[in-house]
């Protein structure tokens, strides 16, 4: 098994909101003691709903958020004081894909410019080298020279995000942070950057943390899943083994919840319930008012995520170790 | 039986432009199609084009017939009688469709007024059982909140219950759980459902997720560049796409389950509406695209009960599928 390159241990993260101008501010728990290992080399999905601090968990892993308390290393190290020398040559190997490509693209400049400034910026080669190296990332990306020559606006949705995904790998990062990178692109355009994300993570060795709300795309792509809820990672497990025996409760809805052609939607579980509120968490088992399945003890105590055998974790009473997992 | 809306050669030009070319829809009473298709496709503009919805500058032809009855060209007054009376709408972001400085209740008890000519404690008590029959807990109470004090799940089931307050015959339903959580998604799907039962409603589901689609739709249309490319009963059509756009699509959704395979993706993306290309409008991105596809669009031709395809090749698709199924 290959060594570890990220190692998150029991990063925590609170917001404090304020509700209405006078109103008192109550902390919101985004992220409240998460502890993930990528190995190198890995895909890590994140899944979850919207709130349940995954694009947080991306964000603080990158360092562009210090968690409250916890710690990331990455490569064995730990994270630099932001600003400084180290942190940069850090992040230099460390890159992330936002939702929206428009968004993260300079409209006013042609792509190409784009993708080179991450060269220019980390000081990569001589102006000619740079060059090369930008004509050598969009054929990377399935792109030619003249679409470099072209505005952010005279490119598709797909072909953004591709400059996007050309920009971030100029550096050569080992380490990728893709928050919800096709969840704005058309099904058939979705594959053509999903498929490509397989081909270049396989060719250059690239270790992957893959936030994503949509199931299908997160098992396409991911060798394990981490399921969040609420700020807490309530299971995580082979993708191929989570999505195939889901063990939480929570895990189970959303796995249900997924609706596929050719199935009827019986026998679905649907959670009663609102979508979480982070600002309001439950005592207890953050999932416990919606859970179908709750006890007594769930409502006051909180599960650890703990081991069920084989890689699985999982964080509920109602889970715990193997002779409930044959009884069930 | 008649058809409860049958829409013939509907198109539509923006500017010139055309974006809805031909598209020929019928639709039964308490029916429930599926409308997938991926942006631009037309899936929306259908729909706003039926019921006069769209900017004046657009340029609506065909015809749409409700009950026997043209709807293009309609005067107002007899629209307004249909819109939100015999046909409702909800959309993919119901809280820009509810206004913010009004109570549910008012804006339900408008619905109800112009709608069942209801007045005094009867408005009231609807308001009340609408509330309540989309699962709004404490329905009494909640009458008088303001559109941001509910969940985003909690403003599509109250636009619900606005569109099904003038009792009507068809919902159309546009997006209506694309930005909505999994779990909500599920949750608002599964009232749909309920209501057009209880109802006995026929409901149009546009949604560019087909799962969404198979599970709750009867039938599904497949639209692309602004025509219906395929039209099949939903298990049909997912068990067997026959057009190569339809087998594209259902290629590209990665399976939840199995062994994970490499996504079938359609190579290119959707011709610019000003630019189409000449004769059939997916045949730059066709893997059989052979020489008679540039010289004439396909007309829907039928090649099983209850199913029709708009392509030449279809034999040779169909080939194709079976080849790779007996591989």
């Amino acid at each position: 098994m290959s060594p570890p390159l990220v190692e998150v241990s029991a990063i925590s993260r609170s917001y404090a909101m304020r509700s209405g101008m006078f109103g008192r501010s109550t902390a919101v728990h985004a992220v409240d003691g998460v502890s993930l290992t990528i190995r190198k080399g890995e895909i890590l999905g994140l899944v979850g709903e919207s709130g349940s601090g995954k694009s947080t968990t991306g964000r603080i892993v990158l360092g562009l958020e210090p968690p409250d308390r916890g710690e990331v290393r990455f490569d064995g190290k730990p994270m630099a004081a932001p600003g400084t020398a180290a942190w940069r040559a850090q992040r230099a190997r460390m890159q992330m894909i936002f939702q929206d490509p428009l968004g993260a693209l300079d409209r006013r400049l042609p792509v190409a410019a784009q993708i080179r400034e991450p060269l220019d910026i980390h000081g990569v080669g001589t102006i000619a080298e740079r060059e090369d190296r930008v004509r050598e990332l969009l054929r990377a990306v399935e792109l030619t020279p003249a679409h470099g020559a072209r505005y952010p606006g005279a490119l598709s949705g797909g072909q953004r995000q591709r400059i996007v995904l050309a920009r971030a790998l100029a550096t050569k990062p080992d380490f990728l942070v893709c928050d919800e990178p096709v969840s704005a692109l058309d099904v058939s355009i979705q594959a053509q950057v999903v498929n490509l994300l397989c081909d270049l993570q396989a060719q250059l060795g690239l270790t992957l943390l893959f936030i994503s709300h949509d199931l299908r795309v997160v098992r396409q792509i991911s060798n394990n899943v981490a399921v969040m809820y609420l700020g807490r990672i309530v299971e995580i497990g082979s993708a191929d083994d989570l999505f195939a025996r889901p063990e939480h409760p929570y895990t189970q809805a959303l796995v249900s919840a997924s609706p596929a052609p050719g199935r009827r939607s019986a026998g679905r579980i649907v959670l009663a319930g609102d979508p979480p509120n982070p600002a309001a968490r439950p005592q207890g088992c953050a999932f416990h008012p919606r859970c179908p399945r709750a006890i007594a003890r769930c409502a006051s105590e909180v599960p650890a995520l703990s081991s069920v055998g084989g890689d699985r974790q999982v964080a509920c009473h109602l889970v715990s170790g193997a002779e409930t997992r044959e009884a069930a | 039986m008649t058809p409860l809306v049958s829409i013939e050669g509907l198109s539509v030009a923006f500017n010139g432009v055309p974006v809805l070319r031909g598209v020929d829809l019928a639709l039964g009473k308490g029916e429930a199609l599926g409308l997938v298709g991926e942006s631009g496709s037309g899936k929306s503009v259908t729909w706003l084009a039926a019921l006069g919805l769209l900017p004046r500058h657009a340029k609506v032809s065909g015809s749409v017939r409700l009950d026997g009855r043209e709807l293009l060209g309609a005067p107002a007054s007899e629209l307004d009688q249909v819109r939100g009376g015999r046909v409702a709408m909800i959309f993919q972001d119901p809280a820009s469709a509810l206004n913010p400085v009004l109570t549910i209740r008012k804006q339900l008890c408008e619905a109800l007024a112009l709608h069942r000519n209801l007045s005094g404690e009867a408005i009231k008590a609807e308001a009340l059982r609408l509330l309540n029959l989309v699962g709004i807990p404490d329905a009494g109470r909640r009458l008088s909140a303001y559109p941001h004090e509910f969940s985003g799940g909690q403003v599509q089931r109250i636009m619900i219950a606005m569109a099904v307050a003038g009792n009507p015959d068809l919902l159309i339903a546009d997006e209506p759980t694309t930005a909505l959580d999994a779990t909500i998604q599920a949750q608002i799907l599964e009232l749909l459902s309920t209501i057009r039962r209880e109802m006995s409603m026929a409901l149009v589901l546009i949604s560019h997720d087909l799962g969404v689609v198979a599970e709750n739709c009867d039938r599904v249309a497949v639209m692309y560049a602004g025509r219906i490319v395929e039209q099949a009963p939903s298990n049909q059509l997912f068990a067997d796409p026959v057009h190569p756009y339809a087998q594209g699509l259902i290629g590209a959704l990665p399976p939840l389950d199995g062994p994970r395979r490499r996504l079938t993706a359609i190579p290119g993306t959707v011709p610019d509406p000003a630019h189409m290309p000449s004769g059939c409008a997916f045949a730059p991105r066709c893997t059989l695209a052979a020489e008679p596809c540039a010289l004439a669009a396909p007309p829907l031709a039928p090649i099983a009960e209850d199913r029709v395809v708009a392509c030449i090749r279809a034999e040779a698709s169909r080939h194709a599928l079976l080849g790779i199924a007996a591989e």
